[in-house]
């Protein structure tokens, strides 16, 4: 299928350039020079910073970045949880919209903070315009800006020469909203209402179909909600059916942009560390490590959706490709490769029901979020979360070269090891534990719609979506329950902290070490052999916990299928 | 000189005691240092309990399950024998040291001036700090001490293995003597420099039984990896069985449990301070004392070796290179005089100038008897003879010959004699009488070796420096010589400590050697220090590690066994991870093919059958440890290359090794059960 890979590979390359341009920006924005935006946002900037005071500007340590980072989310929480609770009587709210119920507004309260937009929830029948403005589309930028700013501090870490200090949360997450996110959201949206996405706070319109029928047409601020869903890889949906709503996405060239849009500044993250450890070969290494795994997944998913159900052709003798749940207008291509950039990047947005793919796509969306989210993953936990693997990875074959491990002139040891550990328990915990246990109370088992193999999976989507902070689902998996609201939110909250804790303390061990400049007898991590590497660590460490399990899932699935059994 | 290097016995004497060893090891207080191995043997000992019952009740595959908790206990039970068997070595040569500490009588004096009439006898146990004892030839010295008096030869074969006896005098650099050793002319007075059951031999006795071995930081490291993947490892075998249940099928518990062993790392687990404890024993076996494993550990991380000249790089001594006449002088002519000048001085200078002018035709042509010989005083800075016909034949520095003589260079000698010192070399000039016969070149002797030994550890990413007291004009030229990266000229204690710092400012870690007392400042801010054994007690007490033969060259040899050390625990665990792609492959295709009968496209290694799967995996697990203990002991063979190089080799044979070799070993396990009917 020449032509479908020509999509991609243009795809590619579109996203690779835009995201090489966009880490020069940030590396300006972020190390405090100027840009071309500063004359108007750089007074905007100290006006945000001057109010919270001479704490918002002094470089701090890891455990006073971290402190920051966590009060800050715990207010923005607090903040959203009381909106959707009183969003009956508050203002914006034209359709009426009733009070969220206190385990949904948990959830879903939780799910934006973490940049997880996991929606037990359908946007347009249970949020009012303001819920969705100032509190989903606020956390939108700011739960972004924390992932971006927490990446940028422990890049700082393994950069610093021994002063143990890691930059100010205040400043990054300011600067990361205001240069980075507003303004290509603001690009991105105006591109999207002239591409027929609605943007308005009018209330939902009432239509007469062509056979005389009346029709209620959801609409409201979406385009705006829409650009930081994508850029910020949030993925909450201003529909429920997120980005298959044609009012969501209504052209391939809107499809192609937000496609774009959310592996951008995952992708860029990857040239901004070249530059911050002023060496780009090492940027570099990490890009193509991701972008293996990246093109692998997609060349899977997108050749089983291309190769279609075995035993539809069986049943019908139609060959063609997979087209069940899966939008007309963009097709098995475009619809694989928004599966494989959605789960790989955390986003959570989709333009094609996942339950519908073949076991084996199933699979390979799984294991983009299992593995923790790390093919570029969400802005920029995907690259703190890619850094834990190479941690891991220098440590484990570092030893080899006969030298104490170390990654950029920084030594690996017991600290970062330990710190390391604990923030690699977090996905078999969130997955495993929390999954196994709903495979078997009988409040997990009635939110599963199918049954065998098939329903396994849902349960496995499930938590790997939210450990993962990715938000996706499998259509079909009735996640509403105060059970699975109340567990996800804990998986959520698992997956976000407890693993940028660890990598902060990691980061603030590491800035504390003078670093070692580098000679012959030091552990090359650039280069095809430690991309190697680093790719078999994450298959071997991060793939192989979850093997078992997936052996029961898509697996037994996909070989009951070819032995002619659906579930 | 003979060199009798300790007996160390062989590994096939030590295995009946390792082995034995192995099961006294067994107790939970011993087992829970390691906590790979003792979440192994806690599954064997739940495996056991359930085999035994379902053998009782006559479950049907009960056979199976005791089996499968046999191997359980054989992969414990290897893991502690390759601890013991890497011990027993150490202990061995513990108990030689022990030996050599008898309790005996000794001779107290009461002041360091008192007459040694005045001594009382005393039981060596009581000895104390600060006490002053005399010893005389044939007595065993009890305790480390100083030498306050006298000048005495010592025998310290007990301790290094070294036949040859050592002078030890008071003052200076070769004050120090060492519990156990043995006085064999003369006498000394001593001043006692350790507690009791703080000397130096009881230190080193539980360094080499391993009793004072703590983990190293790097060993610490890994222990806390390898207890996460075990972990990690139980949340996936326990979230099985809901996930099977899920499935409609359940997976007995014996396999759950044989599962989880086959993927926890012990390989790693089990040979992790066989490796540390081999590699300390590999340096003992260098004569070289590590005070900590963590300094066998810095070894490996040097970047910087800071190597003394002499000794070293050079032969202790200058060796005449070249004779070179002054301007109407025959070349026989100052041969000659070269020869009678010198063939009363049997320095090694001396005798290398004899041997270089007897290379010269006719220099021992009427040769005049020698009437008296002028040796060398630091005054006079020359030597030579007076021959019995009244020629007055000198050699000294060029200052020292232009005084005696009071003549002057001519042109084309004083351009030699500068182009002598500009090349490193030293010039000496030689005079009959009033008139200089022309020049020496004294030259330092670059050891065979040494050049290609740095161009090794420049691939291997680590620099040399040469320490030396020559000017900068005569180091540079050494240096270049002999090919070390850098050099420090005109080296004072306080040079050599400032360039340390420098280095280390500059994140780079710091290995030298020494032996003086002005050297110990240097010795403990170096990252690895090694002290010379012969050289003083502050030198010793400064250093990380002790050289025993007192041999500079040794530092690099540290170096290499740090290295090697690293490499063979990181090997080790990067096999031991690899294999568990084979091991899913044997086990999960096992537990699941009742459920879902298609899942057996993934035995692709065609195993007989769920229950001679999971044994051979099993089987595999506790035999590849046993297959490895050799590698752990000996460590991974090493060559010098860059850290490119090491990581590309290493990784193709122990990852990809690690990956290939169990389908292939299980595989073939699999066989033999099925063909002796095992399951």
């Amino acid at each position: 299928m020449p032509s479908s890979y020509l999509v991609l590979i243009l795809y590619c390359a579109a996203t690779v350039g835009l995201a090489w341009l966009l880490a020069g920006y940030m590396h300006r924005v972020f190390t405090g020079r100027r840009v071309w935006l500063s004359t108007i946002i750089s007074p905007i900037e100290r006006g945000c910073l001057a109010v919270a005071g001479p704490a918002a500007t002094r470089a701090q340590g890891w455990a006073s970045y971290a402190m920051a980072v966590l009060v800050f989310n715990m207010a923005g929480f607090a903040f959203l949880y009381v909106v959707l609770r009183l969003q009956g009587i508050l203002p914006w709210n034209p359709e009426g919209i009733r009070p969220m119920s206190a385990d949904l507004a948990f959830n879903t309260a939780v799910s934006f903070v973490t940049n997880t937009n996991w929606q037990a929830y359908s946007g347009e029948v249970q949020l009012s315009y303001l819920a969705q403005m100032v509190g989903l589309t606020a956390q939108n930028f700011v739960s972004a800006a924390t992932g971006m700013a927490v990446a940028v501090a422990v890049i700082r870490g393994f950069v610093a020469t021994g002063d143990g200090r890691i930059g100010n949360f205040w400043t990054d997450m300011t600067r990361a909203v205001l240069y980075v996110l507003l303004p290509i959201s603001i690009l991105v949206a105006i591109l999207l209402i002239w591409q027929g996405v609605p943007q308005s706070l009018g209330a939902y319109i009432r239509a007469t179909t062509l056979e005389g029928a009346s029709q209620v047409i959801a609409q409201g601020p979406a385009a705006s909600q829409i650009a930081i869903k994508q850029l910020g890889t949030n993925g909450g949906g201003f529909f429920g059916v997120n980005s298959a709503h044609p009012l969501e996405n209504p052209t391939i060239l809107s499809n192609m942009v937000q496609s774009v849009l959310i592996l951008l500044i995952p992708v860029a993250f990857c040239f901004l560390f070249g530059r911050m450890v002023q060496d780009r070969r090492q940027g570099w290494a990490i890009f193509a490590a991701m972008g293996v795994l990246f093109i692998a997944g997609l060349v899977l998913i997108n050749g089983f959706e291309q190769a279609g159900n075995p035993m539809l052709t069986d049943l019908t003798g139609i060959t063609g490709p997979n087209m069940e749940g899966k939008e007309v207008r963009f097709g098995a291509t475009l619809s694989a490769l928004w599966a494989q950039v959605t789960t790989a990047a955390s986003n959570g947005s989709v333009n094609a029901m996942h339950d519908s793919f073949m076991p084996m796509s199933g699979l390979v969306m799984l294991l983009n979020m299992q593995i923790g989210e790390v093919i570029f993953g969400g802005v920029g936990a995907g690259f703190y979360g890619m850094l834990l693997y190479v941690v891991l990875a220098v440590f484990l074959a570092g030893l080899m070269v006969g030298r104490t491990p170390e990654y950029l002139g920084k030594k690996i040891e017991g600290r970062e090891v330990t710190l390391a550990v604990l923030a690699f328990l977090s996905m078999p915990l969130g997955i495993l534990v929390f999954g196994a246990i709903s495979a078997v109370v009988p409040a997990g088992l009635a939110a599963v719609q199918d049954a065998g193999p098939h329903g396994l999976s849902e349960i496995l989507y499930a938590y790997s979506s939210a450990t993962g902070n990715n938000g996706s689902a499998f259509a079909g998996f009735g996640a509403g329950a105060p059970f699975y609201t109340t567990l996800q939110g804990i998986a959520m909250l698992l997956g976000r902290y407890a693993i940028i804790i660890p990598m902060l303390a990691i980061a603030g061990s590491l800035a504390m070490k003078r670093p070692a400049p580098a000679t012959a007898g030091t552990f090359p991590t650039h280069g095809p052999l430690f991309v190697t590497l680093l790719v078999i660590t994450v298959l071997i460490l991060g793939a192989l916990t979850f093997f078992p399990a997936l052996v029961l899932g898509p697996i037994a699935e996909h070989v009951s299928m070819l032995g002619g059994q659906s579930f | 000189m003979s060199k009798s290097t300790l007996p160390l016995p062989s590994m096939t004497s030590l295995a009946p005691a390792a082995a034995r060893q192995a099961l006294v090891k067994l107790a939970p207080r011993t087992l829970i240092r390691n906590p790979v191995i003792f979440a192994t043997a806690v599954v064997a000992l739940m495996v056991t309990l359930m085999g035994l019952r379902d053998l009782a009740l006559g479950v049907p595959g009960a056979g199976v399950a005791v089996q499968i908790a046999a191997w359980l206990w054989a992969a414990v039970l290897i893991a502690n024998f390759a601890e013991s068997l890497a011990e027993g070595r150490g202990r061995a040569r513990a108990d030689s040291l022990r030996a050599t500490k008898s309790e005996t009588m000794v001779r107290v004096l009461p002041a360091a001036d008192s007459p040694h009439e005045a001594a009382t006898r005393v039981s060596s146990a009581s000895l104390k700090l600060g006490q002053i004892v005399l010893v005389q030839a044939g007595d065993i010295i009890p305790a480390d001490a100083e030498v306050i008096q006298g000048v005495a030869s010592v025998d310290e074969s007990a301790i290094t293995g070294e036949s040859a006896p050592v002078i030890r005098e008071s003052g200076g650099d070769f004050s120090s003597v060492t519990g156990g050793t043995r006085i064999v002319s003369d006498w000394l007075v001593l001043r006692v420099t350790a507690e009791p059951g703080r000397s130096f031999l009881d230190r080193m006795i539980a360094l080499v039984e391993g009793a004072e071995r703590g983990k190293t930081p790097n060993e610490i490291a890994l222990n806390i990896l390898l207890a996460g993947l075990t972990l990690i490892f139980l949340f996936v075998v326990v979230t099985l069985e809901p996930f099977a249940v899920y499935s409609g099928t359940s997976i007995p518990v014996v396999f759950l449990a044989a599962l989880f062993v086959t993927l926890i790392p012990t390989t790693i687990g089990g040979l992790l301070s066989a490796i540390g404890i081999a590699g300390m024993d590999r340096l003992a076996r260098a004569n070289v004392v590590a005070k900590s494993g963590r300094a066998v550990e810095a070894a490996g991380d040097v970047d910087v070796l800071l190597l003394d000249k002499t000794g070293t790089i050079t032969f202790g001594n200058r060796m005449a290179d070249a004779l070179i006449p002054a301007q109407g002088v025959s070349p026989s002519a100052l041969a000659r005089a070269a020869l009678g000048a010198s063939r009363a001085d049997d320095t090694p200078e001396g005798k290398s100038i004899v041997e270089i002018a007897r290379k010269q035709p006719g220099a021992a042509e009427g040769m005049v008897a020698v009437a008296e010989a002028i040796p060398f005083s630091a005054q006079t800075r020359l030597s030579g003879a007076d021959l019995t016909d009244g020629t007055q034949l000198r050699k000294g520095s060029v200052d020292a010959i232009l005084r005696h003589t009071g003549a002057a260079l001519d042109a084309s000698l004083a351009a030699s004699v500068d182009q002598i010192a500009r090349s490193g070399g030293t010039p000496l000039l030689v005079s009959e009488g009033p008139r200089i016969l022309g020049a020496v070149h004294l030259k330092d002797i670059i050891k065979p070796g040494v050049r290609e030994r740095f161009a090794e550890l420049r691939a291997m990413g680590i620099r040399t420096v040469m320490i030396t007291g020559d000017n900068p004009l005569t180091a540079a030229a050494i240096a270049a010589e002999a090919g070390v990266d850098d050099f420090l000229a005109e080296a004072t204690p306080e040079n050599k400590l400032d360039l340390i710092r420098a280095e280390q400012a500059k994140g780079q870690l710091v290995a030298m050697c020494g032996d003086g007392s002005n050297d110990a400042p240097a010795l403990a801010q170096a990252d690895v220090g090694v002290a010379m054994n012969s050289g003083t007690s502050a030198a010793k007490e400064a250093a990380n590690l002790i050289d025993l033969d007192s041999d500079p060259t040794k530092l690099i040899e540290v170096v290499l066994v740090g290295k090697q050390l690293l490499i063979s625990r990181g090997a080790l665990t990067t096999f031991s991870i690899a294999n568990d792609v084979a091991k899913y492959f044997a086990i999960l295709p096992a537990l699941f093919i009742a459920a879902y009968p298609g899942l057996s496209v993934l035995n692709v290694m065609g195993l007989g059958s769920a229950q001679s799967a999971i044994l051979s995996a099993v089987i595999f697990n506790a035999l590849v440890i046993l297959a490895l203990i050799p590698l752990a002991l000996r460590g991974v063979k090493y060559a010098p290359a860059s850290a490119a190089t090491l990581l590309r080799r290493n990784l193709t044979l122990y990852g990809l090794g690690g990956l290939i070799v169990p389908f292939v070993g299980i595989k073939a396990i699999d066989m033999a059960v099925i063909a002796l009917g095992l399951a």
